[in-house]
């Protein structure tokens, strides 16, 4: 009788023999893990250039989404530069926030978070930048600051590639407000604000 | 009467060898498991060599440099994605020219083969994963990525077990933050108590329903 009972447990527990195995199987994943398709940054051999993701091809535009020669793609209106902001841009105060997030993201390493082209990296040198602060960049019309954006300029490269163009406006109009910003008139402030720069002083 | 077969102490090497057993299968399921959570396994905090040894240190944490200087795509699409050589170049044509550490970048630049870096972080191919909404979301990269501003090779803080995922989704108020500050790496989320962080989560209209954590949000 006792014999009997022994025997039972372990025929049970002989037959839970296969669970360890289950955790072999646990492991072995490794074809849904690396399925044979593409995602974005991957090596390709099959493209000569081992990219996953091909550039377009030169001189694409998108299809229906944009006119290439608006003034909100170009800066430019009829071949000159634009003087004022394109019809799809409404300047507001959102506007210019996120002008000024771009501006910090994009531009102050270089140009300085003021424009006065002294950026970390223009101060470790030995970069020399433009300080977006002189009568010439005051006075040049909005669509220039977009243009050189677009297409850099000298030693700055184009940041196209990173900034759309909306941001690109947006910026431009950030470069406008750090203007001012540096070369306010005193007579243009209120009463309040004047009190404030005193006691900064 | 047949002879005996077995010795006397048969019956106390049978149960020692059984005991013995047993504790080799709970052994060797202990060292998996073990494994498994190991960075042998997970490559946690395990810096991967890169054509290039560059160093989020320097550029992020002593440069000032946004993550948005070089992954660009972070808040609009799915993929942070990774620095085109024109973007280093856009610095490195002008400072440090001559270091022989950028060979690698000034070859690519000029002979328009892309520089093939070593991914770091990587999901199976059946989850779908997408930065811009957490962005938008208010999580930051800190929460994900870990203090990378801190690495000098960039390594993984963070297996990206599916339990952490689901972890976060079920309680995003542990996590966020104002949109402002995701792209801050010092934020400390105890800088705002939990009512200001749950009212964030009611401001960002994030479900708390349990609809993130259905199984099709992430494999679809
Ligand atoms: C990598 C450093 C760097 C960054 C980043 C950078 N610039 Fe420049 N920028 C320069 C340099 C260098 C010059 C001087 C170019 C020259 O004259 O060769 C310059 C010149 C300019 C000028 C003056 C052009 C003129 O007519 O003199 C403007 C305007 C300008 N940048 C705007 C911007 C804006 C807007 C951004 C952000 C999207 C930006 N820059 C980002 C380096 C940079
Ligand atoms: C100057 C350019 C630059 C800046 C700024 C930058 N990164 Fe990177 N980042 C890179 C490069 C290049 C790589 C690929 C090499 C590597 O993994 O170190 C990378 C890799 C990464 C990776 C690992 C990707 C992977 O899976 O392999 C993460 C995560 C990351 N960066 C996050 C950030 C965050 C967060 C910031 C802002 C705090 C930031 N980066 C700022 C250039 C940059
Ligand atoms: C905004 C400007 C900027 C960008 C963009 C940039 N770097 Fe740098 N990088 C610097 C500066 C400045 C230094 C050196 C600073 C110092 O030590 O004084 C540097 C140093 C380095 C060094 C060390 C060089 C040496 O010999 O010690 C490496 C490697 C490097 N960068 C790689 C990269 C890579 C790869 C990219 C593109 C993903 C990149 N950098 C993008 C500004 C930049
Ligand atoms: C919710 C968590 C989470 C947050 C927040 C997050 N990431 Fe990621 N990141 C991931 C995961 C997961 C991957 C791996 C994606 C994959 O394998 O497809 C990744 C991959 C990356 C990569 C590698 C390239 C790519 O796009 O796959 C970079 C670079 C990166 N992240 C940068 C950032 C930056 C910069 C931020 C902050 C704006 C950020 N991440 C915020 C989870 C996160
Ligand atoms: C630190 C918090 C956090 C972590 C970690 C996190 N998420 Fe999220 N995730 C969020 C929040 C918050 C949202 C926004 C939900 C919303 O408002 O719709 C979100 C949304 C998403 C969405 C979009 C949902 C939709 O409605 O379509 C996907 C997909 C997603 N997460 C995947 C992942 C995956 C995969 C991981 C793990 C690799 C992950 N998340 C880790 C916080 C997190
Ligand atoms: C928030 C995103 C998210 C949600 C929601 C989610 N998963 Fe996952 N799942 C993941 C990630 C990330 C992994 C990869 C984990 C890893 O690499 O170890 C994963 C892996 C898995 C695996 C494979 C495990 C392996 O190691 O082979 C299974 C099976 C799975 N999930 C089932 C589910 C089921 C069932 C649900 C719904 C109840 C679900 N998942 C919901 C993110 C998610």
């Amino acid at each position: 009788m006792v014999h009997s009972v022994r025997r039972s447990i372990f025929t049970r527990i002989a037959r839970l023999a296969w669970l360890p195995l289950c955790f072999l199987l646990v492991a072995c994943h490794v074809d849904m893990y690396d399925q044979p398709k593409y995602k974005p940054n991957d090596v390709s051999n099959f493209f000569p250039d081992g990219r996953a993701m091909q550039p377009p091809p030169a001189n694409t535009v998108p299809l229906n989404s944009y006119n290439p020669d608006s003034p909100l793609m170009t800066g430019r209106i009829e071949g000159q530069l634009a003087d004022q902001l394109p019809p799809e841009i409404k300047l507001d105060a959102a506007l210019l926030a996120h002008g000024q997030s771009r501006y910090n993201a994009f531009c102050a390493p270089c140009h300085g978070l003021v424009g006065d082209g002294n950026g970390v990296i223009a101060y470790r040198g030995p970069m020399t930048v433009t300080s977006l602060h002189n009568d010439r960049l005051r006075t040049v019309q909005i669509g220039y600051f977009f243009d050189v954006i677009t297409n850099g300029i000298g030693k700055m490269y184009s940041y196209a590639s990173r900034i759309p163009p909306e941001d690109r406006w947006a910026i431009a109009v950030y470069v406008r407000a750090l203007q001012l910003s540096q070369n306010a008139d005193v007579a243009l402030l209120t009463e309040a604000e004047l009190q404030q720069v005193r006691a900064g002083r | 009467m047949s002879a005996q077969i077995f010795p006397r102490n048969a019956n106390a090497i049978f149960l020692a060898s059984l005991f013995g057993l047993v504790m080799l299968v709970v052994g060797t399921i202990a060292a998996m498991v073990g494994f498994y959570l190991s960075p042998w396994y997970t490559d946690v905090g395990v810096a991967k060599a890169q054509p290039v040894p560059f160093s989020h240190k320097h550029h992020v944490s002593e440069l000032k440099i946004d993550c948005r200087y070089c992954h660009a795509t972070v808040e609009k699409a799915a993929t942070a994605g990774f620095p085109a050589t024109e973007t280093c170049m856009s610095c490195h044509s002008q400072v440090w020219t001559t270091s022989p550490l950028l060979e690698v970048v000034r070859t690519s630049y000029q002979t328009g083969e892309p520089v093939v870096w070593n991914r770091i972080y990587d999901l199976p191919d059946f989850v779908y994963f997408n930065h811009s909404i957490h962005v938008a979301k208010g999580i930051g990269c800190s929460s994900c990525h870990g203090r990378i501003d801190q690495q000098q090779l960039a390594a993984k803080a963070q297996p990206l077990y599916m339990g952490w995922c689901l972890g976060c989704h079920r309680a995003p108020e542990d996590h966020i933050r104002p949109r402002e500050e995701v792209f801050n790496m010092e934020w400390d989320v105890n800088s705002l108590s939990l009512a200001e962080r749950q009212r964030l989560v009611i401001e960002y209209q994030i479900p708390t329903d349990g609809r993130l954590t259905n199984c099709f949000v992430c494999h679809r």
